[in-house]
């Protein structure tokens, strides 16, 4: 069973407010999906419905194969959560709660010690196995909240915002504890960190106003981000075969009247043959801008490309 | 198997905190008090009760009244053992541990309602060990203490119940428990309606508690009291479980 998550036009109201809209996407075993989006998009709505915490209102989803409405007993077998808020019991141990949470999920009483110390090794929680979770700090909790999730070794893991609230040490640990389990498991991360999506994502899905507004592989969308163009405006109207001769240009798009984007080969920079060809014809040389994406320009442009289409 | 985790959990944290320690001292204390009372009674008037045929003997005078302060007692405190179990989960969202593993909403509902009961119980051993201390000097009557204390287990069900119940809808923990109380109080007089005037309703009368409890601790164990308590416990038991359903299907 390679395809681990597969989700169908979901649709989630509530009431008049169209929280997701029509998402289908799906995962393979061993990605790892960043899951971007601005502040309401829509991330924690999805999350809490592939996780069976909220019933969609159209639309299907699939873990492993087994479908979350009709058998969530072995859909939920598959799944380690962990929500925005990470659901511990304050006046328990850490050992006590991470025992409670692999009963839960049914493991057998000589599995539960062993998987028990083996997530708290993971998540550098070994020291702390007998303090109170109430006595220890957002970080730490932040850090039982993902041992929970990976404790009784589900092939999917979903992580909505896990480094919030971590110190800088803390958030590279755990960008590098994400990247190890996405070698084993899938898994789903949901953030508003772009870097941390470009560290530890293998894949990314850009989501807006509850619509999916970009699927792409971290390849990909730093082909995206590196394939530099330039920006040019002319006063008089070009001969656009002239330019194209020019070697490393692959393509010209116009964008108005005798304004072009003019992408080519990343590493070379064609601006002074460009404004000398355009020079000598005459043309009338009125703009050009070398054009730079990064990630945070790719997202902008995306989300705010589909604010206009509304 | 899953709701015994979820019971042992809940029973587990109850102990944690002061509050079931001080219940089980409180009501050990004030019933303590009232057996003792009881006792006194009975021995003043137990002279006048040897010339009588077929007087009401020490199980009627000391363990019935026993059990029936009892019930008034837990009218007060179960609402606050109850308030908590489901409506602070919410509030803290732990509540989504439980919704993501893979556990049905009816082993969720069934496992705090078990984890409620067993402290109830652990209640009613201490509550049954004052009558069971009068065996050194007196003979109990053995059936009608069991019908007290089947009584006693299916009200304190009952009560859990509904408690559960109302902290699935309430928001905070209090207005949980306010709502329990009140809803028990209401149960526990609501034939109280007309029955000065002798033309009380019969239906009123069959909703009470406290009829059917009364029954219990007569000795009188009737089958019609008996599917009252389970389908009462039933109905409150699976209004919870459609409530805390309807969590994931929220407009």
């Amino acid at each position: 069973m390679s395809r681990l998550i597969e989700v169908n036009n979901l649709t989630r109201q509530f009431g008049e407010h169209c929280a997701v809209d029509n998402l289908s996407f799906s995962l393979d075993k061993g990605e790892v999906l960043g899951f971007l989006g601005p502040n309401g998009a829509g991330k924690s709505t999805t999350m809490k419905m592939i996780c069976g915490n909220l019933a969609p209102t159209l639309g299907e989803i699939k873990i492993g194969g087994y479908d979350i409405i009709d058998q969530p007993k072995l859909a939920k077998a598959e799944l380690g959560f962990l929500p925005e808020t990470p659901p511990l019991y304050p006046d328990l141990t850490v050992d006590e709660f991470l025992s409670y949470c692999a009963k839960l999920h049914g493991l057998r009483k000589a599995a539960i010690k062993k998987a028990v110390t083996h997530s708290k090794e993971k998540c550098g929680l070994t020291e702390m196995g007998k303090r109170l979770i109430n006595n220890l700090s957002k970080g730490y909790q932040q850090r039982i909240g993902i041992a929970q999730a990976i404790l009784h070794n589900p092939s999917v893991i979903i992580l909505d915002e896990p480094t919030v609230g971590l110190d800088p040490i803390q958030i590279l640990e755990i960008r590098q504890l994400i990247r190890e389990l996405g070698q084993q498991h899938s898994v789903i991360l949901s953030t508003h960190i772009l870097p941390e999506v470009q560290q530890s994502c293998s894949r990314v899905q850009i989501i807006h106003h509850g619509k999916l507004v970009l699927n792409e592989s971290i390849e990909g969308l730093s082909r995206q981000m590196s394939s530099s163009s330039l920006l040019l405006r002319t006063a008089q109207a070009t001969d656009l075969l002239a330019l194209k001769s020019i070697s490393h240009i692959h393509t010209i798009d116009e964008l108005a009247d005798n304004y072009y984007r003019i992408h080519h080969d990343q590493g070379v920079n064609l601006a002074e043959t460009l404004a000398k060809l355009v020079v000598n014809n005459n043309w009338g040389l009125l703009e050009l801008t070398p054009e730079k994406h990064d990630m945070e320009h790719i997202f902008l442009s995306i989300t705010q490309s589909s604010d206009n289409h509304e | 198997m899953n709701s015994f985790i979820i019971a042992g959990r809940e029973l587990r944290s109850l102990f944690l905190s002061p509050l079931a320690w001080t219940m089980l001292g409180v009501t050990q204390l004030i019933l303590a008090y009232m057996f003792l009372t009881q006792i006194d009674y009975y021995l003043s008037i137990q002279p006048k009760l040897i010339g009588i045929k077929d007087a009401p003997g020490i199980t009627d005078l000391v363990v019935a009244p026993l059990f029936g302060n009892a019930a008034v007692i837990l009218l007060l405190i179960t609402p606050l053992l109850t308030m908590r179990v489901i409506s602070d989960e919410r509030r803290n969202k732990t509540i989504s541990l439980l919704f993501s593993a893979p556990i049905s909403m009816s082993e969720i509902v069934l496992g705090k309602f078990m984890g409620i009961f067993a402290f109830l119980l652990i209640i009613l051993a201490l509550i049954a060990l004052m009558p069971l201390s009068l065996l050194t000097v007196a003979n109990l009557d053995s059936g009608k203490f069991l019908a007290c204390i089947l009584a006693l287990a299916l009200l304190m069900a009952s009560f859990s119940a509904l408690g559960l119940y109302m902290s699935a809808i309430a928001s905070q923990p209090t207005v949980a428990a306010v709502a329990s109380f009140g809803a028990l109080l209401l149960l526990w007089i609501i034939d109280w309606a007309g029955s000065n005037s002798g033309n009380s309703s019969e239906l009123f009368a069959y909703i009470s508690i406290m009829r059917h409890y009364e029954n219990l601790l007569r000795g009188l164990v009737k089958s019609s009291d008996l599917i009252y308590f389970a389908l009462f416990i039933g109905s409150f038991l699976i209004l919870s479980i459609r409530r805390l359903d309807n969590d994931r299907l929220q407009k």
